[in-house]
């Protein structure tokens, strides 16, 4: 009886397994201050690469001031070291800017499910000088006031809602 | 070799990146210097976020002020090894916090300038001055909202916060001077489509500022004697001190980390 055995991979294919994995396991790191979004959701991934000798992933800060950017770093570090990869180089580049027009669908209904409001797509200045409408991350309510416009970290400001009377988080526009 | 302060060779551009991280680095850290003090918490909560706004930023320019000078400094070495006179930012973002109205009248004037500033320099031919144009501008957006808000919530107040604020406004405007002024540094890289000319930032910075004392009930103090000096290094009284607090940690324990 002889023993078929499939062949070895090709360079090229062992390659591309090993990018998907580092991808994969790039893609799994959670904003510290907003756990239930991944930076994949958030846009704060931007690249993940094989080079010859490590992995270069490249992040993009949020907020000039987002004191997650370091913590974020360090955890890509931690989940491609799980995941094999022992060298990793993180590049935070700069341009072009983050917007939270970045943020995907999906991280927007993660984040209206955790309670807090998600940024309205394509807003820009008009909700920074128009008169912003947040809708209820609770009820959906759209009856709602700011409280303050510098909430609990840098990326949120704070709300009620008139209809159910619950305060709740809202991601400002960026 | 105990470190001690450093010397950096300031080619225009490298001292134009050192002029604007100093503004948002001092201007953030007297915002800091609120933190547990404010009237409200949501107040607390709001100073320390713009502080943390410009914080950003100046990390941002210093990181990219060291790869320009390319002598292998970071952040830190410009942060807390240069002296009083090796700080390059403008008198305004210097002075003491005063009282609540002197915090925001100050907040308000610089905020008022910056966010067209910065807009004009997503245009820049500098790549990272550009990208750092691109968030800051909206950032300071958001100041200028909130600044406004109590500028005209204390000018059109009691008669106490309306004498604060038009105390704080008297105080501040010789300061203001400084915002719009041009030397060798500023013409070299505005011929080289690097900086904006502040001049033509003159006309939105007003626009913005009469708008928001109008509706406040606020005058601006007639047009007189401009204070400067700092940005060739000749500074207030008050920089010394607020550098003694901001650098004692790190020169008395050289390379101190978390």
């Amino acid at each position: 009886m002889t023993v078929r055995r499939s062949p070895p991979p090709t360079p090229a294919a062992a390659s591309s397994a090993r990018l998907t994995a580092a991808r994969r396991a790039a893609a799994t790191v959670v904003d510290p201050e907003i756990p239930v979004l991944t930076i994949a959701d958030l846009g704060v991934l931007r690249d993940v690469r094989l080079g010859d000798e490590r992995v270069e992933v490249d992040i993009t800060p949020t907020y000039s001031g987002c004191p997650a950017m370091n913590m974020i770093a360090l955890e890509l570090e931690v989940a491609l070291a799980r995941a094999g990869f022992a060298a990793v180089k993180v590049n935070t580049i700069l341009a072009p800017a983050w917007t939270t027009d970045w943020m995907s669908e999906e991280g927007r209904r993660k984040l209206r499910d955790y309670g807090i409001a998600p940024p309205r797509r394509g807003a820009g200045r008009r909700a920074l000088f128009g008169v912003e409408e947040v809708a209820c991350p609770r009820c959906g309510s759209e009856d709602t006031a700011e409280i303050a416009a510098f909430g609990s970290t840098s990326c949120k400001s704070l709300w009620r809602c008139r209809a159910c009377r619950e305060p709740f988080d809202a991601f400002k526009c960026h | 070799m105990a470190p001690g302060p450093i010397r950096v060779a300031e080619t225009p551009l490298v001292s134009y990146l050192l002029r604007r991280a100093d503004d948002a680095l001092v201007l953030g850290h007297r915002l800091s210097e609120w933190a547990g003090r404010a009237p409200t918490m949501e107040e607390d909560m709001a100073l320390a976020n713009m502080g943390l706004d410009l914080l950003g930023q100046a990390r941002m320019l210093y990181a990219h002020a060291g790869e320009v000078e390319g002598r292998g400094r970071d952040e830190d070495a410009f942060a807390y090894w240069r002296d009083e006179r090796g700080y390059r930012n403008l008198l305004l973002v210097e002075q003491p916090n005063g009282d609540f109205a002197v915090t925001i009248v100050r907040q308000f004037l610089y905020a008022a300038y910056a966010e067209p500033y910065w807009r004009a320099m997503m245009a820049s031919g500098d790549a990272t001055l550009a990208a750092v144009g691109a968030k800051a501008e909206k950032e300071m957006a958001y100041h200028v909202r909130h600044c406004a808000e109590w500028v005209v919530r204390l000018g059109d107040g009691t008669a106490e916060s309306r004498a604060r604020a038009a105390a704080a406004l008297t105080e501040l405007w010789p300061f203001t001077g400084e915002l719009f002024e041009v030397d060798g540094t500023d013409r070299t890289l505005i011929a080289a489509g690097i900086a904006v000319d502040p001049q033509t930032l003159r006309e939105p910075w007003q626009r913005t500022v009469i708008q928001v004392l109008a509706e406040a009930t606020l005058e601006a103090p007639p047009a007189g004697f401009m204070r400067r000096g700092g940005r060739s290094g000749r500074h207030s009284e008050h920089l010394g001190h607020l550098l003694a607090e901001m650098q004692h940690l790190q020169r008395s324990n050289p390379g101190a980390a978390w």
